[in-house]
């Protein structure tokens, strides 16, 4: 019985969370970069909230949602029964021991399988929330060495504006102000490139899609 | 005639001059694509389908909000400016320290405003946000201990909740109005009022694009042209005055009425366009197809209501 409530619960629960998103950001998608086509893709993004891979998420069309794996914290999405629903069953994600913990096996691993069986992910290279002023954080090494073992994924930068602002780190009640999601031009490994290189024109890349509105606000 | 048998009467009219619009609209569209080898339409001509297309959906929230009365338009113009608010402060450069004055600006100031307009309240409504929300907002956030850009942040939700909740509830409010030999029929002052001005940005646009050559701010809306401005205010002063049938007033009286509020519109409109220059966008938002955001459509609306809610309250309500 729960073999088939448990999946049909995930579909109405996602499609819940992506009309309750849509009216509490009011979430614009803008491909500036790209199209929104089925190719296979990572989508790195700037992190400041726990709910913005369900903003990117939301953002892109139905039909890419289904391949596109949002990477989040094992830590968070597993404590409580809940959160490993709303991970597991409704968004899929593959969930890693973040960088830094030691002992556990390499969190490139369950990325790396994913992207082997042709899925999209979603990834916040920042690795933490970023809630100072600085608009990025430096980048870790995981999505450098995804490319490396996927040199064909396209690198998409997506820029999340407002977010942040919408439900700052340690609020429960969101204020609803409007959410932006800007896709960048894809990018790849080059041949040769340093991990330093790579990871710096990746920043940059992410960094040039902030809204001209946003450029203003404090830095 | 009965006040509903004259909104029937305005939304007719409306009606067939939005089926008139439409038709130009298309035919215009058609001219470009038609022919031997077909070719893409023009973005101007595009747009202009979005933009009245739009207004049939605009025009028909306002109809089914008249439907429900006066009730049905506070709802509908507390909704509009919950998304104009949004659209306001997310613009602005509020931080982390402000979550709880701007949850209070939303949840509470916005409620409490259109409540008190269903009440009827006038002692409060008329002062509820410039005075205890003007105060309660800083108290708020000061609470929080960010001082970084205290006062500007503070400024900006302050304009945004008089923009868009305070100036924007005066047009519900008209309903409240009470007028001798008046009674029952409010709602027209209302129709009245987002008739004339409306219009007044619709024929500032049309007279513009026909006759349109010396800007008149160019560096705050380069768009917006002298003979645009004046042929659009005149000739939405002569509708207003040509609707004095619908209000208490006479026909010299909705002209000076309609002259008002639009002129109001069209100072109210460059200023939001400053606003939206200074923060370096082109739209307030992306709600209204062809339009931009609610605000883009409103701008000159804000303006407009609440000083003509206080001509008319003084000169026929006193």
């Amino acid at each position: 019985m729960t073999r088939f409530l448990r999946p049909l619960c995930a579909r109405l629960f996602a499609r819940a969370i992506v009309i309750f998103t849509h009216l509490v950001t009011g979430v614009q998608a803008r491909w500036d970069g790209c199209a929104p086509q089925p190719t296979q893709r990572i989508y790195f993004a700037n992190h400041a909230s726990h709910g913005d891979f369900v903003l990117i998420w939301t953002a892109l069309p139905p039909a890419l949602r289904r391949s596109a794996r949002p990477v989040a914290g094992a830590d968070y999405w597993q404590a409580g029964g809940l959160r490993r629903f709303i991970a597991r069953d409704v968004f899929e994600a593959v969930l890693v021991d973040r960088e830094g913990r030691g002992c556990g096996p390499d969190p490139i691993e369950p990325m790396a399988r994913a992207l082997g069986q042709g899925q999209s992910l979603i990834l916040f290279p920042e690795g933490t929330r970023n809630t100072g002023d600085a608009p990025l954080l430096p980048f870790k090494s995981g999505l450098y060495r995804l490319a490396r073992r996927h040199p064909k994924v396209d690198l998409v930068p997506v820029w999340l504006a407002n977010l942040n602002r919408v439900l700052p780190k340690g609020e429960v009640l969101p204020v609803p102000l409007l959410c932006s999601v800007t896709f960048g031009a894809p990018l790849k490994l080059r041949a040769a490139e340093s991990k330093e290189a790579f990871l710096t024109r990746a920043q940059a890349a992410l960094r040039a899609l902030t809204p001209a509105a946003t450029e203003g606000a404090p830095s | 005639m009965t006040a509903d048998s004259q909104i029937l009467w305005l939304f007719g009219g409306v009606g067939g001059l939005l089926v008139v619009a439409t038709l130009i609209a298309r035919l215009l569209r058609l001219r470009q694509t038609a022919g031997d080898a077909p070719r893409q339409s023009s973005p101007g001509v595009e747009n202009l389908n979005a933009r009245v297309d739009a207004w049939w959906a605009m025009v028909a929230l306002l109809g089914l909000a008249f439907l429900f009365g006066g009730s049905g338009v506070i709802v509908l113009f507390a909704l509009i400016s919950l998304a104009a608010l949004r659209e306001f402060l997310t613009l602005t450069h509020t931080r982390r320290g402000d979550h709880w004055a701007l949850l209070a600006a939303f949840f509470l100031a916005l409620p409490a405003q259109y409540g008190l307009i269903a009440i009827g309240w006038y002692g409060l409504y008329a002062i509820f946000i410039p005075v205890y929300a003007f105060l309660l907002v800083p108290v708020i956030a000061v609470l929080r201990g960010d001082t970084q850009r205290f006062l500007e942040r503070i400024s900006e939700t302050q304009w945004g909740l008089m923009l868009c909740v305070y100036c924007l509830s005066y047009v519900p409010a008209l309903t409240t109005l009470e007028i001798a030999g008046f009674e029952g029929r409010q709602l027209l002052l209302v129709a009245f009022l987002v008739l004339v001005v409306q219009m007044s940005d619709v024929l500032q646009y049309v007279w513009g694009k026909l006759i349109g050559r010396h800007r008149i701010a160019p560096a705050v809306s380069p768009g917006k042209t002298v003979e645009g401005m004046a042929g659009g205010i005149a000739s939405a002063t002569l509708l207003g005055a040509a609707l004095w049938w619908i209000t208490p007033f006479q026909p010299w009286e909705a002209a000076a009425l309609a002259f008002a509020a639009t002129a109001m519109g069209f100072v109210g409109g460059l200023v939001m366009s400053a606003i939206k220059r200074d923060r370096g966008v082109k739209d307030w938002g992306w709600m209204i197809e062809g339009h931009g955001g609610v605000l883009d459509r409103l701008d000159s609306l804000v303006f407009a209501a609440p000083i003509f809610f206080h001509l008319v309250r003084y000169f026929w309500s006193g």
